[in-house]
């Protein structure tokens, strides 16, 4: 589904990303873990289309697309949605309407038609439902003052109702307590299926007790240096990223 | 090059063979301000950051206008509707059936009237004010309205003024008095058609009298080749409710000058305001609530929205006298500038000289919140949908503040054509 081909990109002329090679499939659920400063989050600004970051080399397959040559909104529309590690709050902005909007421009761009009011509605309630988010809190300002949690779960809602095709979690279980973090890996359980792919980014394995991965992979020094299977996150939880760097040193 | 204009001599008008209709004495005291008074230039505080060349250098003629159509321009279709064209009132598109409990004349005939009389002019300033005097001195016609005792006026009233001509003038003079225990709603709204480089320089006097209630908006939509110049002179009584919403959407230059005297205990009053610029537009907000007894609140809300090479100018004065206890009065104003070059100049004014009050003001200036823009692009919003949809956000909060529905779906539509919003 996505192929990244020796990724370099720098922000202010210093190099984060460089060389990151990474290939997901339809139907996987791959995680990204690494300690900071590794890239993680670059990697998910890049992929979203942040325009501070400069791509010195490299490339990325979207489905057949040039990801890197669309604009935000178009990669958006192409089917990849990013949840964001920290949601920003948008008063005055009604999270459904602007919801409708996007979802209309979506349909747009593919050539179908506009969603009809009652099927939005209906929507709004069978997915808000899969987070367990008050229809209220669904109806309010984008994030105005919604919990770490409730913003977390926001996140997933909007996942549910764009169904992309690629999601990437940036960093979706930082600040969030047991509960919180049941309910959103659940709804991102309820909403995998064969079709499309989880591009899992976190610091700790506690998420991927929730969030079964199909890949693990090391992020360190901008690249990944070690890929695995779900035990290498237990692994980096036992051992640190310490034998890692030592690895490579040899 | 109007810095420059010393003269004495305010060679602005050409009266055409019109007369100005308000009494000869008070015409007189106009005249004498006139006769020694020089155009305001950036030196004069009140106009530090609105240049008046454009005016001051234009001669202007007192012209009947012809219109034929004011479907466009009507706010409320159930609404008992005044239509006053380049100043003067157009009986064969006003509404001919008065609602009870309403006076409603032209101020021709409103001469001989004694409540008119003796309220005429009681808390506008003369001395010192060009653009009142040259009203006071040129007044062609306008509305007297009374919205007699106890009365609850169901319908709205609409007041549509219609600018029309080449350098046209219009001195509409307003009198609207809320009787005791009234309540109304009157929409005032300014448009013009087939207009170039006309000047409106009105004037509107309301008097809110013990316990009545008047909400008022004002829409400013006339093109952007005109000039506006128009004062509300407001005087409120003990108990009494009084909000206006000043929406201006286009015009060239405009200033507005909102003065509210709250001589009584117990009042309300509320300010709201939302100016939206763009091209080489000017709008300037003046305004000044006066708190002269305790136990009132008043609550100010303006906000801009500036693009391209426009500016913006807000003034918000706040008195609050001796022995005017326990006054609560918030004051503020936002603006979003969307260009490099667009402007605003912003002072909120605070005079504070009882010790028992609540008061605060702010001002706040800055540019569309980017990290806002980019989450709902990555959404799938285009960028140009992203920045309306934040720009309306913010815009909103004053436009829900508009209580009749009617009125805010008039703006909505005007909003859609000039700015290309969905509603």
């Amino acid at each position: 589904m996505i192929s990244i081909k020796n990724l370099h990109a720098s922000i202010d002329g210093k190099e984060i990303l460089k060389g990151l090679n990474l290939e997901v499939k339809a139907g996987e659920v791959h995680a990204i873990m690494g300690p900071n400063g590794a890239g993680k989050s670059t990697l998910a600004s890049v992929l979203a289309g942040r325009e501070e970051y400069e791509i010195t080399a490299g490339t990325v397959d979207f489905d057949g697309k040039d990801l890197l040559d669309l604009k935000i909104e178009d990669r958006a529309r192409e089917g990849l949605f990013l949840a964001f590690q920290y949601p920003i709050e948008i008063p005055g902005v009604s999270n459904v309407n602007f919801l409708r909007a996007a979802l209309n421009e979506i349909k747009e761009y593919k050539g179908e038609d506009p969603i009809n009011a009652k099927d939005f509605l209906k929507l709004v309630r069978e997915k808000s439902a899969i987070v367990e988010l008050d229809a209220k809190l669904a109806s309010r300002s984008v994030n105005e003052g919604f919990s770490g949690g409730e913003k977390k779960r926001n996140e997933i809602f909007q996942m549910a109702m764009l169904n992309p095709k690629l999601a990437i979690l940036d960093e979706t279980d930082s600040g969030l307590d047991i509960d919180a973090l049941r309910i959103v890996a659940n709804g991102v359980n309820k909403l995998k299926t064969s079709e499309n792919a989880t591009i899992v980014i976190t610091h700790y394995q506690r998420l991927l007790d929730y969030i079964v991965p199909d890949f693990v992979h090391v992020l360190y020094d901008g690249k990944i240096v070690k890929s695995g299977t779900k035990e290498l996150a237990l692994e980096l939880e036992e051992r640190g990223y310490d034998w890692i760097k030592e690895e490579l040193a040899l | 090059m109007s810095e420059l204009l010393n003269s004495t001599e305010i060679d602005l008008i050409d009266t055409n063979g019109f007369v100005g209709v308000l009494a000869a004495d008070y015409k007189q005291k106009a005249s004498k301000v006139l006769d020694t008074i020089q155009f305001p230039t950036t030196r004069t505080e009140a106009w530090k950051y609105t240049r008046l060349g454009k005016i001051s250098n234009k001669k202007f003629t007192i012209q009947k206008g012809t219109i034929s159509d004011i479907s466009n321009y009507k706010i409320s279709k159930e609404a008992y509707t005044i239509v006053l064209v380049n100043g003067m009132m157009d009986t064969s598109l006003s509404s001919k059936i008065l609602p009870d409990g309403v006076i409603c004349t032209s101020i021709k005939e409103a001469i001989s009237n004694d409540k008119f009389n003796s309220l005429l002019g009681k808390n506008l300033n003369l001395e010192n004010e060009i653009f009142h005097s040259i009203n006071t001195q040129n007044a062609t016609d306008g509305s007297f309205i009374v919205i007699k005792e106890k009365t609850t006026l169901e319908k709205s009233i609409q007041l549509i003024h219609i600018l029309t001509g080449e350098r046209t003038i219009s001195n509409v003079r307003n009198i609207i008095i809320s009787e005791k225990s009234s309540q109304a709603h009157i929409v005032q709204s300014f448009f013009s058609e087939n207009a170039n480089e006309s000047f409106t320089n009105g004037v509107t006097e309301i008097f809110v009298e013990e316990n009545a209630h008047l909400s008022f908006d004002k829409i400013q939509f006339e093109e952007d080749t005109c000039f506006h110049i128009s004062t509300e002179q407001v005087e409120q009584a003990k108990n009494s409710t009084f909000t206006i919403n000043t929406i201006t959407l286009n015009g060239g230059l405009v200033r507005n000058n909102l003065n509210i005297e709250v001589k009584g205990q117990n009042c309300c009053t509320n300010l709201n305001g939302a100016y939206l610029l763009k091209g080489n537009q000017h709008v300037d907000n003046h305004t000044m609530v006066d708190h002269l007894a305790p136990k009132c609140e008043s609550h100010e809300l303006y906000k801009g929205v500036v693009n391209d090479k426009s500016t913006a100018v807000f003034n918000g004065k706040v008195f609050v006298r001796k022995d005017s206890q326990k006054i609560n009065a918030f004051q503020s104003n936002a603006n979003v500038l969307l260009s490099d070059e667009a402007t605003i100049n912003s002072k909120p004014e605070l005079e504070i000289y009882a010790d028992d009050v609540k008061c605060s003001h702010g001002s706040t200036t800055g540019q569309l919140n980017e990290e806002a823009v980019f989450y709902l692009r990555a959404r799938g919003l285009s960028e140009k949908s992203a920045r309306k949809l934040i720009i309306s956000a913010f815009i909103d909060e004053v436009i829900k503040k508009i209580d009749n529905d009617e009125v805010k779906v008039f703006v909505f539509g005007l909003l859609h054509k000039r700015f290309d919003w969905e509603i």
